[in-house]
């Protein structure tokens, strides 16, 4: 007869330890390999001056941070990075709030209201901007044909030719990309408050207004915290929609770190200098990181 | 005090137009929102079937067809350029990076729900943050690994890289619906004789078919979408996806192709919209779960 413990761990399987480094040494593994290494790679390079055409790993401290700071370029899209970041995800929030307030009723054609919502997050980025390049084109842009028949403008607005309506457009396109992934972090956060705390308020008179900023938007906080969040991510390191409309141009106005890193590194062959670019965003990503894991200890969303 | 019937009256004719005003902004909302974020897709739909000679012409109505719809430029997009060279691509990298994404994320998934590891709860939340380091920040020095395994302008580069992005959003997924699945059916199968492997396999695999599926849909969604790094290893037509090979060959200098580009991007945009919608309402479950301490 065998007792209960041989019998519980007759299989190699059954013995939790073992199977929880088996299951999950190959993801730790494999993030290791190609997160880990590559991150602090992206570290080393900053300070070295490697490139295509020298591909050696020479250290040379902070020479390599000190030209790319030179840069009046880099400033500029330092300083676009934020603007953009700023601007577009104070209006996500905004938006989101509210489509996440019109998603969780019910009404007719629901469906298709969500189908047609949900398209620009779901089309493949640099597709989706694609079809705002031609929306905002120089000569055909259908915006400015409305606008001329309505007759506010005789000319073309030039929307990606001129700094400050590039800035707009690019900003503008972002948002709308974003728009619909906050609305649904938020709506699932909607679903999660119980409904009888808003039907309480309401039977004790709370008008919609009221109930929308003193009881539904306080609740909502940690959740709209980490659509922010991720909103945070993607406009400051997301750069295919600044690739695809404008390449950082005209003249660098919309030049933003990420777009700026690839033009140096992978088309001018300046590894070094794409790196240093590009760890600029990481004081960010260590703020968010703390958020989250504050958030993750109040465990109020995480 | 008692209520007069005209008090009562004028109270339900007053709840009733606060309630039809309530919902005429519901709608007005709705419409509101579904024509902004379909606004440039509404649009190319109609200009993908337009002729250059309607379509290029300042002065014409751009929301419609102002000479006969043509499919001319859907079969330019189909026969001669490499768009389904690029959708033959895109399927495959997708296919072969969800496929690693589940052997990889399954088990970690199940081990970090289930396994009361010590550092369980840290793992879950490491494995979340790696999802927070964008491409952006490692496409540099990847670049110069994929050079260096031999791996540039091929397919292999993006399976490689690409399930970095989707293991560990998806683990994140699995872990919150294998919570979902109560721990005594698979304890109880334990109970009768299986062994732990056993049970996973007969009992809990089965109740988390859904969950998977969910998974393929995203981990497919997220290798379709993916940019920088499709951009920066793969150059030549042969080898690129569809989301660098249209932007980047459909346009040659100034020369666009707008009608099919326009083509492109519909044809693209709406089976993968409606297929993430059918899924959306899981997604969500899951990722809420994921979230519930377990």
């Amino acid at each position: 007869m065998t007792t209960t413990k041989e019998r519980k761990e007759r299989y190699l399987g059954d013995n939790p330890r073992f199977l929880a480094g088996l299951f999950m040494s190959p993801a730790v593994l494999y993030i290791i390999a190609l997160v880990g290494f590559p991150f602090i790679l992206a570290i080393v390079y900053a300070f070295t001056d490697i490139s295509t055409g020298n591909p050696e790993l020479d250290f040379v401290g902070w020479a390599t941070f000190n030209r790319v700071l030179d840069d009046p370029v880099f400033r500029e899209a330092l300083w676009n990075t934020f603007l953009f970041a700023v601007i577009a995800n104070v209006l996500v929030v905004v938006l989101a709030t509210a489509l996440a307030e019109i998603l969780i009723r019910d009404f007719k054609g629901k469906w298709l209201v969500r189908f047609l919502v949900l398209l620009p997050w779901v089309a493949p980025v640099s597709l989706a901007t694609i079809t705002w390049l031609w929306t905002l084109d120089s000569i055909f842009s259908p915006i400015d044909w409305v606008l001329r028949q309505v007759g506010l403008i005789t000319e073309n607005m030039y929307w990606l030719g001129r700094p400050g309506t590039a800035m707009t457009s690019v900003i503008a396109v972002q948002t709308w990309r974003i728009v619909p992934l906050a609305a649904v972090i938020v709506l699932a956060g909607l679903i999660a408050i119980p409904s009888d705390i808003t039907d309480a308020v309401a039977v004790d008179g709370a008008g919609f207004w009221r109930r929308m900023f003193q009881v539904t938007i306080p609740l909502l906080a940690p959740i709209i915290a980490v659509a922010v969040l991720f909103g945070v991510i993607l406009t400051i390191s997301d750069m295919s929609v600044v690739y695809v409309l404008t390449r950082g141009g005209p003249t660098n106005s919309t030049q933003v770190l990420s777009t700026w890193a690839f033009i140096k590194g992978i088309e001018g062959g300046a590894l070094a200098q794409g790196a240093a670019v590009a760890l600029f965003l990481l004081p960010v990503l260590i703020g968010i990181t703390a958020v989250v894991l504050r958030l993750a200890r109040r465990r109020e969303v995480m | 005090m008692t209520w007069g019937d005209t008090d009562i009256q004028t109270l339900q004719r007053q709840a009733d137009r606060r309630r039809r005003l309530g919902r005429f902004g519901l709608y007005a909302g709705a419409i509101l929102f579904a024509f902004l974020a379909a606004f440039p897709f509404s649009w190319a739909l109609i200009s993908m079937f337009k002729q250059s000679s309607d379509l290029y012409v300042k002065e014409n109505n751009p929301f419609w067809f102002n000479e006969a719809p043509t499919l001319e430029h859907m079969r330019l997009l189909f026969l001669e350029t490499n768009y389904l060279t690029f959708i033959r691509n895109t399927i495959f990298v997708g296919l072969v990076v969800t496929a690693i994404t589940l052997l990889i994320a399954l088990p970690a998934a199940y081990a970090l729900a289930r396994l009361r590891l010590r550092w369980g709860e840290r793992l879950g939340i490491a494995i979340f943050l790696v999802y927070l380091i964008p491409p952006t920040l490692l496409f540099i020095p990847m670049t110069r690994v994929i050079t260096n395994l031999g791996l540039q302008e091929s397919l292999w580069s993006l399976i490689l890289v690409y399930p970095t992005i989707t293991i560990p959003i998806s683990a994140w997924l699995l872990m919150g619906f294998f919570k979902g699945i109560p721990m005594d059916l698979e304890e109880q199968a334990m109970v009768d004789g299986h062994s732990r492997m056993g049970a996973i396999a007969r009992v809990v695999l089965p109740l988390m078919f859904p969950g998977i599926i969910a998974v393929v849909v995203f981990a497919f969604t997220l290798s379709a979408h993916e940019f920088i790094y499709a951009l920066a290893f793969n150059k030549s037509s042969a080898v690129k996806t569809i989301a660098t090979g249209v932007p980047t060959e459909l346009i040659r200098g100034d020369v666009f192709f707008w009608q099919s580009l326009q083509g492109a991007v519909i044809l693209i945009a709406v089976p993968i919209a409606l297929l993430f919608n059918a899924f959306l309402d899981r997604f969500i479950k899951g990722f809420t779960m994921g979230a519930v301490k377990g």
